[in-house]
């Protein structure tokens, strides 16, 4: 039986950490979330000398306070998970910024050792590090290492070990604020209950929580001690006198404190020799960050990206798409019909094609991002962007997910997870579905084929991206306005310096992403599908138990063709009948469904030709349309606006419910959009008949 | 008249004074380094504007016009 050890992984973002973790576990990592909220969760498993050790790798913060999801999970994993060893990984080159989370990770009292990552960086601007002076001061062992080549991770393992084997010999002083603070801080611990049974938090950590006004601290206080009345009290008084003696409030004191120890300590362990110092970053963001050449870089990068993933993932979805109508039709013709042949067929093969034909764009996408990310320009995307973003309640980073959303809602939703704001991620991720994605374009096509001339044809499509841009915007600020009420958060974002990123790191973060993907959305989205298939088939028969001779007749008897004939009314205001119904209904597995199910109710002999567009299928089809249910231009137009905006696609909602955890918000979703479908529908189909149209 | 960091041209240096507001931001805005004493540069502005870049404590931050006016600055730029 091997040892076991837990080991945590601390840092800021962009301090090197995700390749520290890749480093350490290799493909032995796990991706999840933790309970509750959309932080994300990452483990890994490593076998060094004997031991068998779990590696968390926490989420990057600059802080640990309460005001973001991320900084309490991390402080509160150090806390309750205990684990043996916490490794604090620091950003050589830039030391002062990263210590501030090094004294706090400190403060919560736990074996800790220091990884001096990106040493090499430091080292080759100038910076001379007194390894053995720093890591007195601080009272922290350090290991040198530079995670990108792998250098300093076998070095790491032995100091952790050494520390959880209690071999390290490091005193464990902890530094010390002002005494006007330390003062308080004595105070307050005094009326803190010293059993770990009662109070799992350190107590001089509580105390200096309490002075912050840590709202997390305080909550759990109230919640969890008998005295609480009396500890707050007593904090009132303290913060009074902190308040009469600095003339500054508590929490800033205790910031400044900080800061001051590590720039005395930093001062003392660092010299910045006076080399040439040439910055490749700066040097780049002289061109990319340009006020004249910024934007249309930007652009160009963004159009780059949007190629790549979808453009160059078009075969691959094509190869998936004939593979699987292959496989399909093969089991289709060597099993006897009947049920089973339509659920396997119908329901469960279309179903997994329909899981697997969105990996390609997946893998591309988080290719891409994953790309741009490790190198730096995606925090330079949402710096010029964010003008535009923040206008509309969002963050420069929203643009990415929806410009993708352009091409599939899918991997653009999943693209939000760039976004570390909760608030931020949410509201991106609830306007993204009026992004007109590609599976919407076979709606649009035949129904401007049918019933606009060619002149006119661009500009309806136009149109159409159009309106879906402006109420995305629109409903952004909306979100932003009612839902998501309260302090604004925030921008205040780092810019990292440019580096190339590790081909490891950037194809075990993609393969991570489609792996979730397929994991847990994709065992929904198959689920989903054999619902509707079972939606549209049954019943197979007529009441007096024969089967229906034409397909038309079948749909529109089934349970799906009812709901359709059933939501009439609710349709007649904005111009539809029962059969467009029926069609909205199965466009819900995937809105380029509506194509086909249209042709099948307007008896369109070959439903292909019309996915197709050619000539005389359309035409037929327009035909019917306009004999049977009464289409016009209008209604033709109102239809590709309700198809733009009603429900996202089922593996859109899978999505959803992956990334936010709860059923909440894809059921808010389909909730908002068909209500939004319709209120812009009403207008349009209404409007346009008062004109005349 | 006191000066925020808004008011800083690019290239500029100042010391911070002061940073006001209240809740997350000043604690954000201060957690990443800005807090009194510490030396800024103005590095650019976003092409449109807003936001802007700052250069503090060796590493690129940048924030909104709206934050930039919490950090009350001083004159002094030049490494104390």
């Amino acid at each position: 039986m091997p040892k076991r050890f837990t080991l945590a992984l601390a840092g800021n973002p962009n301090c090197g950490k995700t390749t520290i973790f890749n480093e350490l576990t290799g493909s032995r990592q796990h991706v999840g979330n933790y309970p509750g909220v959309t932080v994300e969760k990452k483990e890994g498993f490593v076998s060094y000398k004997g031991y068998e050790i779990k590696v968390v790798d926490l989420p990057g913060t600059y802080s640990l306070t309460a005001y973001s999801p991320d900084e309490i999970v991390a402080r509160d994993v150090i806390v309750e998970e205990k684990p043996d060893v916490v490794v604090n990984i620091v950003d050589a080159s830039n030391l002062e910024r990263n210590l501030y989370l090094t004294l706090q990770i400190k403060e919560l009292e736990v074996p800790l050792v220091m990884a001096m990552n990106m040493a090499d960086v430091a080292e080759a601007s100038g910076l001379e590090i007194d390894y053995e002076l720093l890591s007195r001061l601080l009272g922290v062992k350090i290991v040198r290492t530079v995670g990108t080549r792998g250098e300093g991770i076998t070095e790491l393992l032995e100091a952790a070990i050494e520390v959880v084997e209690g071999r390290s010999e490091r005193e464990e002083k902890s530094f010390r604020f002002r005494e006007e603070i330390e003062k308080e801080i004595e105070y307050l611990t005094r009326y803190l209950p010293g059993d770990e049974k009662e109070w799992i938090y350190p107590r001089r950590w509580t105390a200096i929580k309490l002075l912050e006004s840590d709202k997390e601290v305080i909550r759990k206080i109230k919640a969890k001690l008998e005295n609480s009345q009396e500890i707050l009290s007593r904090l009132e008084e303290s913060r009074q006198r902190i308040e009469n003696m600095l003339n500054d409030d508590p929490e800033m004191a205790i910031i400044e404190g900080r800061y001051a120890f590590i720039r005395g300590a930093y001062r003392e362990a660092v010299r910045e020799k006076e080399i040439d110092r040439f910055s490749f970053t700066e040097a780049a963001d002289k061109v990319l960050l340009n006020r004249v050449l910024g934007i249309p870089i930007f652009l160009g990068i963004m159009w780059l990206l949007f190629q790549f993933t979808f453009t160059l993932g078009a075969p691959f979805m094509e190869w998936i798409e004939e593979g699987f109508a292959w496989l399909g039709e093969y089991i289709g013709n060597n099993m006897n019909e009947g049920m089973l042949n339509s659920l396997l067929v119908d329901g469960i093969i279309a179903g997994v094609g329909g899981v697997i034909v969105f990996l390609p764009n997946i893998l591309l996408l988080f290719l891409g991002i994953s790309f741009l990310e490790g190198t730096g320009y995606m925090a330079r995307a949402a710096f010029v962007m964010d003008k535009v973003m923040h206008r509309v309640g969002l963050h420069g980073k929203s643009f990415v997910p929806m410009l993708t959303g352009f091409g599939c809602n899918i991997p653009a939703i999943m693209a939000t997870r760039t976004l570390e704001n909760p608030k931020d991620r949410l509201v991106t991720i609830l306007i993204t579905p009026l992004m007109s994605c590609g599976a919407r374009l076979p709606v649009y096509t035949l129904l401007i084929a049918a019933f606009f001339p060619k002149e006119v044809a661009g500009n309806v499509l136009f149109s159409l991206y159009l309106i879906g841009i402006i109420l995305a915007l629109l409903m952004a600020k909306v979100f932003r306005t009612f839902l998501f009420k309260g302090e604004s958060e925030p921008f205040v974002m780092e810019l990292p310096i440019y580096r190339l990123p590790t081909l490891k790191s950037v194809l075990i973060h993609m393969w991570e992403r489609a792996w979730l993907y397929l994991r847990k959305a994709g065992t929904i989205i198959l689920a989903i599908s054999v619902i509707m298939w079972a939606l549209l088939t049954f019943p197979m028969t007529d009441p007096y138990g024969n089967e229906w001779e034409d397909p038309a007749e079948q749909l529109v008897n089934s349970y799906a063709g009812r709901m359709g004939q059933a939501i009439e009314p609710v349709l007649e205001p904005i111009g539809f009948d029962w059969r467009t119904g029926i069609a909205l209904i199965a466009g819900f597995a995937a809105k380029e469904v509506v194509v086909s199910t249209l042709g099948t109710i307007y008896s369109i002999g070959d439903v292909e030709a019309l996915e197709e567009g050619e000539e005389t299928a359309v035409k037929g089809f327009a035909q019917r349309a306009r004999e049977q249910s009464g289409f016009t231009p209008l209604t033709a137009y109102v239809l590709m606006l309700f198809t733009l905006l009603y429900v996202p696609c089922m593996a859109t909602l899978a999505v959803i419910k992956r990334e936010t955890g709860t059923w909440k918000w894809p059921l808010f979703t389909v909730f908002y959009t068909v209500v939004l479908a319709w209120t812009v529908c009403f207008i349009a189909y209404q409007g346009g008949k008062i004109i005349g149209l | 008249m006191a000066r925020t960091l808004k008011d800083l041209m690019p290239g500029e240096r100042a010391k911070v004074a002061k940073v006001e507001g209240r809740g997350a931001v000043r604690r954000r805005i201060m957690d990443m380094g800005l807090v009194p004493g510490v030396e800024v540069e103005v590095e650019r502005y976003a092409p449109l504007g807003d936001p802007l870049e700052i250069k503090i404590k060796g590493y690129h931050l940048s924030l909104r016009l709206e934050e930039a006016a919490y950090v009350m600055v001083e004159e002094g730029g030049d490494n104390a």
